[in-house]
């Protein structure tokens, strides 16, 4: 199985890739090259940054029209951080710029307050733990053997309100006001938290995107 | 959010070293090798600081990040000797999340600015060495605890974090290695007047000290040498905060 991780000049590729081999992938390849979609069986789009920035990289690599025709094919793709932002429609940060649209939705600054008035610090930075996004849970998704209040490891000041509810994978709480954790449209999965930075729980979660 | 307990590794070329007040420094060994045991020991967050970078330029903290990065993975935070953003984009590459930024920050304040618009304010860490000037004052120092800075620590960090900082990591250099517990009144004044998470670090000792970090305003709490010379364990420092 081929696993391509995309290299627009945003991501912590060395730890993707590393997490990625630890979890049992053999044939990972880190690729600027969107012609390397066509022959891979799995796609993650890491990323860390400004969105626009990395709309901007992920345009000049010529990855927009290859990710919707990879997505279109069935196989699966996670998003990871940025790249599980840039799955929306657009995003709110520095001005508004359009995302890959893959699922409906916006990528919004985070409110400064929680639930009744709480303070709440911004970036968001550390372990929190997981939550269904809806009643059915997260059966069938790469988090299928994560129990519920498992903590993972958040790093981000921005988050993606999914237009949909069924969208919404995952949540966590936040000085009593919920975070997206991550959003998921049939063969489209995204993390805000860093699952190559979650300790063994990220790794089984890679493990089942290898899997799944 | 859970309050993070981080191991912190001043490092010295290739290895772990350990000071007292940053002076007489003595070398622990491989700082991977406790890397690995920390991260399996359930460690939050690893904090490599290159004590000597900033003084004799970049050393192998790129290589000691990057082989960390083979077994950890846990998030890392790197500093000592950043001066550029392609030093940022080396180590992000190499496997750190965050940066942390004193002396080049201090001297370009323009720099904190380009690598949160580069790379966001959350991988853009102000690392600030303090020292004690009066009660209630602490000057800013630069170079490792070396080098005065004339700046006031309380009115540096919110301009720091005005420049686009994502958190403070700070240093009490008069507590550094002395066992007597963190400098509550520093972390104090610094979490009230910046609105992004504060890392405390220098002076763990014994039980009860993390708590009172936490409680003075830390969102984070970083230990060194009882960790490295095995005084503490992160399993008893973990009960002490309180579960993840």
């Amino acid at each position: 199985m081929k696993v391509v991780v995309i290299d627009y000049g945003m991501g912590n590729l060395f730890s993707v890739r590393r997490a990625l081999e630890v979890s049992g992938a053999t044939d990972i390849e880190v690729s600027a090259d969107p012609a390397r979609l066509a022959l891979a069986d799995r796609v993650i789009l890491p990323g860390v940054g400004a969105f626009a920035d990395g709309m901007a990289g992920l345009n000049a690599g010529g990855f927009v029209p290859a990710l919707q025709g990879y997505v279109a094919s069935g196989r699966p793709l996670l998003g990871i951080c940025l790249g599980m932002q840039m799955l929306m429609d657009q995003s709110d940060e520095f001005g508004a710029t359009p995302g890959l649209g893959l699922i409906p939705g916006a990528v919004r600054a985070m409110a400064p307050v929680g639930a009744a008035g709480g303070r709440r610090k911004l970036p968001s930075i550390g372990w929190a733990g997981l939550q269904p996004g809806g009643a059915n849970g997260w059966q069938g998704s790469v988090l299928e053997g994560v129990a519920p209040g498992t903590p993972v490891y958040f790093l981000h000041s921005f988050h993606a309100e999914p237009a949909q509810a069924q969208h919404l994978l995952a949540q966590y709480d936040y000085a009593g006001a919920a975070v997206t954790a991550a959003v998921r449209r049939g063969n489209v999965t995204g993390t805000q938290f860093h699952p190559e930075k979650s300790g063994p729980v990220g790794l089984g979660i890679l493990r089942a995107f290898l899997a799944g | 959010m859970a309050a993070r307990l981080i191991a912190r590794l001043d490092i010295k070329g290739p290895n772990l070293i350990k000071g007292v007040q940053m002076e007489g420094l003595r070398v622990m060994g491989d700082p991977c090798d406790f890397a690995r045991r920390y991260y399996e020991a359930g460690v939050d967050e690893l904090l490599y600081i290159d004590i000597v970078a900033s003084l004799y330029g970049r050393s192998k903290l790129t290589e000691v990040v990057r082989a960390t990065a083979q077994d950890v993975f846990v998030p890392m935070t790197v500093g000592g000797g950043i001066r550029s953003l392609d030093d940022v984009t080396e180590l992000l590459r190499a496997g750190a999340d965050k940066v942390a930024i004193n002396t080049a920050a201090v001297a370009r304040p323009d720099l904190i600015t380009q690598v949160a618009r580069r790379f966001g304010s959350q991988a853009m860490v102000l690392s600030v060495e303090a020292k004690q000037q009066a009660p209630g004052r602490w000057e800013v120092y630069t170079e490792t605890g070396r080098e005065r800075s004339g700046l006031d620590v309380v009115e540096w960090v919110q301009r720091g974090v005005a420049l686009g900082a994502g958190e403070v990591l700070v240093t009490a250099i008069d507590r550094e290695g002395t066992r007597k517990g963190y400098d509550l009144d520093l972390i104090a004044a610094v979490a009230a007047v910046v609105e992004v998470p504060v890392i405390a670090s220098g002076g763990y000792g014994a039980a009860g000290h993390l708590a009172a970090a936490l409680g003075a305003g830390a969102d984070a709490v970083a230990v060194a040498d009882a960790l490295h010379y095995g005084r503490a364990s992160l399993a008893s420092l973990r009960a002490e905060m309180g579960a993840r």
